[in-house]
């Protein structure tokens, strides 16, 4: 009887059927390859419904064709509800939080690459493993499922804010078997993502090859693995938040919702408890996972800006403890969304605080990236690229995070599109950019073909100008005192705004048609691509020793040895300006 | 930048058989000696006790959160009623505790019966076996407590108090259940024929289950100052 189920493997033998290769595989491979396609869906699912949304607040009377088979209370004639609107936008935003930037640049490239990045043939739980996925699938279906029950996806946002998402269907369409799903979505993923980060602490802690120190591994590494501790802590206290936010909804109990609150004419059988305490857990959670999702791009970006600029660094140690101090404030600044929530405003000052010097790591590091830029002969690719891309949008979208760090200025721009814009560069923008860019650089090597360079520069410059159009005018809305999730423009203070409105809903329609050129890509390069070398990009890192794509259990069954740290560039030897990290070789 | 090449980082010399990381029970591997399975490579022990260690993390963290909500929760209402625990937690406590003890028990028979020390199989069997026994009678007796309180009207969402006591106990319960499931997942493969019991799987099965009667400590305490 083998030991697989619980205790850490290293070796199990090649499956042989269709299902255990490619649905219910232990390989960390393929559980990669299932975490990029889920997270595909769902932010093709996330985008058109961004595009809904858009088009309906620039023309709010006309028909969407097709809208209404979605929901015929939410759509009549394919014209949305203003409540519909807010299930768009809940739906919107928990897909692309949850199942896109948490999936894609952590789970999919972390379980494909961690690995092999330190020389192990498998992560040491490949059932746990297995599990994170398929339940992270069964919690994207039971979110999806929100769709097609008779209310409707939930209203709350993603944030789920109680009492709205406490109080069960009297608070509104959506609010009944929606938001039920939607807990129960999240509690599911919360697991999921537990079992995942157990994987990846394990994994990194033990199961290092020989001369693999913590030192000698690649920055990305370190990102997946100090992501993966943020995301324990994390997700180990949103999930018993879901429960309580549950049995608030099905059970009567009253964690979240204070006495003698009428809502749509009833008195809410609940007494006492407190919806702060809702936003409290939720924002420990949450205000984290804003580095769940890009601490993983900066370590991709990291790792592809080193490559392309054929030299290290200035500083490796320096990123990585920079990446250790962020992921440390990052428990210290959940206040900072609560500044206009009633809470005491002596807290806030003692959010803004580490708010504000949780910068000083993020500006070190975009200052090392810029000073290792410099001067460098960087080799232009379409990962290269997109890697740049990630620089601009994540200085771009954290200028903004200074001012709304201030209290007082705050409580202007909290719920207006100024927010709205901020947290889609710095954390949503720039982590999709880092994960085009990790795309674009282990395409080849996840399925040993090469994508298509010119077509991903071209999607990287139409992306890039069309997410600026995008967002840098919500900056403006938001200034303008364009409040955050209304569907119309009532007031008249709003009117003048419409054509901005106009202008971005444009801009969002190019830019998603722009994505069709990377979708293409991918297909057809992954069928029709040129064959790609083992180590196209000339780099140094282990899964770059091994042929495109990788056997079935990694390195033939070798312990590999690691001689070097992990960007020996412009280096002299035999292959040339650089050595592999398995090389005996000495420079 | 050319640098010196370094030599690989050399593995630390493997401690002798009976000095790895026996968790203070004085066992090296579970595996007879002479048996064919004597070659069985342990290669991954670390991993399962990394692992148990970084789920107990977790665990710590979100009695923790349920924690903090219970802090803010009392000063939020008016409602916030003193619950009398009922007093069979605390035989369930030394119940639990005590499996503790028949745990460790186990493990250190285990341990002498791989190492050929004269002990029969049956000896470790048993203490598993009790061990068991007490941990379902620790989850009948909690069972018993919901029933008592039941009795006296005190349901879920009948007042806060009541509403973290049922939440604190079924999750503590719910992580119980779980560590049973281990213990049960140890006994049958110290059972088999062949034995294929690895002293990682016994020694972080047995780090859990101590650690669930260090968090029901907690809890009782938390309950007994708060509610």
């Amino acid at each position: 009887m083998s030991d697989a189920s619980v205790s850490a493997v290293q070796h199990h033998a090649p499956p042989s059927s269709f299902i255990r290769k490619h649905v219910f595989s232990l390989d960390h491979k393929v559980i990669g390859k299932q975490y990029y396609a889920l997270a595909l869906l769902a932010v093709v699912m996330g985008m058109v419904l961004s595009w809904l949304m858009r088009i309906h607040l620039v023309w709010p009377n006309a028909p969407i064709p097709g809208l209404q088979l979605l929901s015929k209370t939410g759509a009549p004639g394919g014209v949305m509800t203003p409540e519909y609107y807010l299930s768009l936008l809940t739906m919107h935003g928990t897909l692309m939080v949850f199942f896109v930037l948490t999936n894609a640049p952590f789970a999919a490239f972390g379980n494909y690459f961690l690995p092999i990045q330190i020389g192990a043939e498998d992560m040491a739980f490949p059932r746990f493993n297995m599990m994170s996925f398929w339940m992270t699938f069964v919690a994207f279906c039971i979110l999806v499922a929100a769709f097609f029950v008779p209310d409707g996806p939930p209203i709350s946002g993603w944030t789920a804010y109680a009492t709205l998402s406490a109080v069960g269907s009297d608070a509104g369409p959506g609010e009944g078997m929606g938001q039920t799903l939607w807990a129960l979505a999240i509690f599911v993923f919360c697991i999921a993502s537990l079992l995942g980060s157990l994987n990846f602490i394990a994994t990194t802690l033990d199961l290092r090859t020989k001369g693999m120190t913590l030192a000698r591994m690649p920055i990305c590494t370190w990102a997946w693995f100090i992501t993966s501790c943020i995301a324990l802590l994390a997700f180990a206290v949103l999930l018993p938040a879901c429960l309580l936010l549950t049995l608030d909804r099905v059970a009567g109990t009253s964690f979240f919702i204070p006495g003698g609150l009428v809502i749509s004419d009833h008195l809410q059988p609940h007494s006492g408890g407190s919806p702060l305490l809702w936003q409290h857990l939720f924002w420990f959670f949450g205000h984290p996972e804003v580095y769940i999702a890009i601490l993983p791009a900066m370590g991709i970006v990291s790792h592809i800006l080193i490559n392309s600029m054929r030299r290290p660094l200035l500083s490796h140690k320096v990123i990585i403890y920079c990446m250790m101090g962020i992921g440390f404030l990052s428990y210290m600044v959940w206040g900072h969304h609560m500044f206009v929530s009633g809470m005491n405003p002596f807290s806030s000052l003692v959010f803004s605080f580490p708010t504000l010097v949780i910068t000083i790591p993020a500006t070190i590091m975009t200052l090392i990236w810029l000073g290792s830029l410099y001067g460098s002969k960087l080799r232009i690719t379409a990962a290269s690229l997109f890697a740049l891309g990630f620089l601009s949008m994540f200085v771009s979208g954290g200028v903004s995070g200074f001012f709304l760090a201030q209290p007082s200025i705050d409580i202007y721009l909290h719920a207006t599109y100024f927010v709205v814009g901020h947290f889609h560069m710095v954390m949503g923008v720039a982590a999709i950019f880092g994960i085009f860019a990790g795309t674009y650089f282990w395409f080849p090597k996840m399925t040993g073909h090469m994508m298509n360079e010119s077509l991903g520069k071209l999607h990287f410059w139409l992306t890039f100008i069309g997410t600026y159009c995008i967002f840098m005018p919500f900056h403006y809305l938001g200034l303008a005192g364009n409040v955050r999730r209304y569907s119309a423009f009532v007031d008249d203070f709003l009117v003048p705004l419409i054509p901005v409105h106009r202008f971005i809903t444009f801009a969002a329609l190019f830019t998603g048609a722009a994505q069709l050129i990377f979708l293409y890509n991918l297909i057809h390069s992954r069928f029709r691509g040129a064959p790609a070398p083992p180590n196209p990009w000339e780099c140094t890192s282990l899964e770059w020793t091994m042929p495109s794509p990788p056997p079935f259990d990694n390195f033939g069954g070798k312990h590999v040895v690691v001689y070097h740290d992990p960007y020996q560039y412009g280096v002299k030897s035999a292959t040339g300006d650089y050595l592999m990290q398995d090389s005996p070789e000495q420079a | 930048m050319a640098t010196a090449i370094q030599p690989p980082e050399i593995s630390k010399p493997e401690p002798p058989a009976d000095r790895q990381h026996s968790g203070g029970a004085g066992f090296g591997n579970f595996v007879p000696s002479g048996g064919p399975l004597r070659a069985l490579e342990d290669s991954s022990h670390e991993a399962t006790r990394t692992g148990i260690w970084v789920g107990l993390a977790a665990i710590t963290m979100s009695f923790a959160a349920f924690t903090s909500a219970l802090l803010v929760r009392q000063t939020t209402g008016t409602d916030w009623h003193h619950l009398t625990v009922p007093p069979i937690v605390f035989a369930n406590t030394i119940v639990l505790l005590a499996s503790s003890v028949t745990l460790e028990i186990a493990r250190r028979r285990v341990a002498a019966y791989a190492r050929n020390q004269g002990v029969d199989r049956l000896v470790p069997l048993r203490w598993l076996a009790a061990t068991l026994a007490l941990g379902i009678l620790f989850v009948a007796g909690q069972y018993a407590a919901w029933t008592k309180l039941r009795a006296e009207g005190l349901y879920l969402a009948s007042n806060p108090n009541s509403s973290f006591f049922y939440v604190l106990t079924a999750v503590h319960a719910l992580h119980v259940l779980g560590g049973l499931g281990g213990l049960l997942r140890v006994f049958a493969k110290l059972r088999s024929p062949i034995l294929t019991l690895r002293r990682s799987t016994m020694d972080a099965t047995s780090y859990y289950w101590h650690f669930m009667g260090i968090l029901w400590l907690y809890v009782l305490f938390v309950m007994w100052i708060k509610l």
